[in-house]
């Protein structure tokens, strides 16, 4: 059997459809994991050992256990408990929640790298403890840690295909649903397949700016 | 005991971009002499050193030791540019001690002591080991075979670099400002140890160095470095007692006044 | 639940372990290629890798996977299931570990290597005797984070059909209708064995730090 050019061709505005959808759950779970993780970063650093070390725990078991499996559970245990929620919303929710425990070990980097004198000349001014964080702190932390919080918008998106498990209409989805009518899976994945690393590289192309110029401002 | 012509620099330019670091520069050293470069920082006599090592090439001019180009090699009738194979025969004659010591953090003194010998030199690991042992006896350090570089002091660190640099049992050692990154108590003792060798060792010495009373002591022959020339070259009694020219004593002076 | 459905999900168990070692194994042979081929004097060496590292990178593992499974037939050739799955996911892990390769080797300050070309040594006897001992214990932190990654990445497996923790999981899912129970406990013992994981990386770590003289590996005389 030889690549079909014509099956490809024929594909391509489903598949693209499908990676209108996938990037959609980018954005969605993005969004989720930009601000869960800031308050696991924050959470983590509270002085209440009880609240602490439970959050700690949940986030690294998030962040050491598959993605596919948590979104079974979410697909699965949602629904059980009275939970409805449209496909994307739940491969959203499930994106978000995995990778706001990277997120939130950026943050944390970042909240460590500013100087401890801040937080002293904080005190010296008597600030409140919030204001010192909104106002001192993460001003401080959260623009040099952009770039690295750009790349798990990348990775995030690479994860979509995943998302199949719970019938969210991506790219792989609609590779499995065309697939089952003509089965031109070679030319299916592999249409699919440039069509990830395209985008892929598109989502690349800003994150490298910032990066390139966080390093000149830094430099 | 110095000998024939060994080292000899014929009109070596090197240029960093817009800046000379060595301008036109000829001079020779014979076999077996003891040379000391002075001169102000950035005047080009740690470059003469990475070029006798093969680290830096020059722009133009040619170097030859024993008589052969070094980073040149003939190829049929023509001169051409040395590749690797030539560049290490011509390293057999040289080697190098350097300001930040540079020994290998993931081996044990002795095995940085050992390791040139056996994979380079193709001695035993026996015979490697047990002239590593008297090198290090030698340079003071017979009780840290076993030890991490990062367990010793700078001076330490230091004079485990001697030792392997004389393990390779050169015909010339460059040892570039190897003093300079230690306090002085343990820049005394290296020098100490660098006396020992300059006595012991039938080598050909060139010593970058800040450390005059030092070189006084262990040289033939002083060249002092200014904007990539030799502006002065003499025995160090002379040099340094009575140097000809302004640039060399205002800069033997400001060394003294350093120290 | 019957000694069968635990035996079903031990089995699964051992494909997940599996996929883990043989994926480390052959993801390493990858990373080590593909980050010392960047690293090549070679324009045309260096433009393979650099390919391979970018393409994977930003290729889904699970993409890759499906291609291997279900596109390469259709070419004539049809991979035995366990070594689709150890493929893509060692080329998918592998071209992250070249970065950490190639990271790692450069790194090694240049003065180490200065060292090395005063003391004569080979260029291969530079990277084999000096700058490789050096850059291994730079590699071993990220190599274990990867680890725990592809530990995660085997799970895309169940979706080729392959039997492993997650695949057993849902057929005894479907057997027992246990679904929140078993899939908490799919993702407890996922957790374990990242866990164990993690701690072995750690042990790997001190001693590639001893092994440098950080912390003393034995009672050195002083």
């Amino acid at each position: 059997m030889t690549f079909d050019w014509t099956a490809a061709w024929d594909a391509l505005p489903q598949l693209l459809d499908g990676l209108v959808v996938a990037l959609w759950a980018t954005v969605l779970g993005y969004v989720l994991a930009l601000v869960l993780g800031l308050a696991f970063a924050l959470l983590r650093r509270t002085e209440r050992a009880w609240l602490r070390l439970p959050v700690g725990f949940v986030v690294e078991f998030i962040r050491s256990t598959p993605l596919l499996v948590q979104l079974f559970f979410l697909f699965f245990v949602l629904p059980a408990v009275g939970i409805e929620l449209s496909p994307l919303a739940t491969g959203a929710i499930g994106l978000g929640v995995h990778y706001a425990t990277y997120t939130s070990e950026v943050y944390r980097a970042g909240i460590d790298g500013v100087p401890a004198g801040q937080w002293e000349a904080a005190k010296s001014l008597s600030l409140s403890r919030g204001r010192t964080w909104t106002r001192v702190v993460l001003p401080q932390a959260v623009p040099r840690v952009v770039p690295a919080l750009g790349n798990y918008a990348i990775a995030m998106f690479k994860d979509t295909p995943q998302l199949t498990v719970v019938t969210v209409a991506e790219v792989l989805s609609v590779v499995k649903a065309v697939g089952a009518q003509n089965f031109r899976y070679l030319e299916l994945i592999t249409v699919a397949g440039v069509l990830y690393l395209a985008a892929a590289l598109l989502i690349a192309w800003p994150v490298r700016a910032l990066e390139r110029r966080y390093r000149k401002e830094t430099a | 005991m110095t000998g024939e012509r060994f080292i000899s620099f014929d009109g070596v330019s090197k240029h960093f971009g817009s800046t000379t670091v060595l301008d036109d520069l000829s001079f020779d050293i014979r076999a077996g002499e003891r040379v000391t470069l002075i001169g102000p920082s950035g005047s080009g006599k740690t470059t003469i050193l990475r070029m006798l090592m093969t680290l830096t090439r020059p722009d133009s001019g040619t170097i030859t030791v024993d008589g052969v180009p070094l980073f040149h090699e003939r190829r049929g009738d023509a001169l051409v540019p040395a590749g690797e194979a030539h560049l290490r025969r011509m390293r057999r004659h040289t080697t190098m001690v350097f300001q930040q010591y540079n020994l290998f953090p993931n081996m044990r003194v002795l095995r940085n002591v050992t390791e040139a010998p056996v994979h380079v030199l193709g001695l035993s690991r026996d015979e490697a080991e047990g002239r590593g042992r008297e090198l290090l006896e030698l340079v003071g350090l017979g009780d840290k075979v076993d030890a991490y570089p990062s367990q010793l002091s700078g001076g330490q660190q230091q004079r485990v670099a001697i030792a392997r640099a004389l393990a390779m049992r050169p015909d010339v050692l460059l040892l570039d400002e190897v003093t300079s990154a230690l306090d002085p108590e343990l820049a005394a003792e290296v020098l100490d140890v660098l006396r020992d060798v300059a006595r012991t060792f039938d080598v050909t010495m060139l010593c970058v160095t800040h450390a005059m009373r030092f070189a006084r002591d262990v040289s033939d022959r002083v060249l002092m470095f200014n904007e990539g020339r030799i502006i002065e070259s003499a025995p160090p009694e002379q040099l340094f007692d009575a140097p000809e020219q302004v640039r060399t004593k205002e800069f033997l002076r400001s060394v003294i006044d350093e120290t | 639940m019957s000694t069968g459905l635990w035996l079903l999900l031990f089995d699964g168990l051992l494909v997940t372990l599996q996929l883990t070692v043989f994926g480390a194994a052959l993801g390493l042979v990858f990373a080590f290629a593909a980050g010392l081929a960047r690293l090549s004097g070679r324009r045309v060496v260096r433009g393979i890798a650099f390919a391979y590292t970018e393409g994977f990178r930003g290729l889904p593992a699970l993409v890759v996977l499906f291609w291997l499974v279900f596109a390469l037939p259709a070419l004539g050739l049809q991979l035995e299931p366990l070594f689709a799955g150890v493929l893509a996911l060692a080329l998918n892990i592998g071209a992250y570990g070249a970065e950490v390769v190639r990271g790692a080797v450069l790194s090694v300050p240049a003065a180490q290597l200065e060292a090395a070309v005063a003391l004569n040594f080979t260029p291969w006897q530079r990277m084999r005797l000096v700058v490789l001992p050096q850059a291994l214990v730079a590699m071993v932190p990220p190599m274990g984070n990867l680890l725990v990654e592809l530990l995660k990445a085997t799970a895309l497996v169940s979706l080729v059909y392959l039997q492993d923790l997650t695949f057993q999981g849902q057929i005894v899912r479907a057997a027992t209708g246990e679904t929140a129970a078993v899939f908490a406990g799919l993702l407890v013992g996922y957790g374990v064995i990242a866990l164990a994981l993690t701690r072995l990386v750690r042990l790997v770590e001190r001693r590639a730090a001893a092994g440098l003289g950080r912390t003393p590996a034995r009672e050195v005389t002083r």
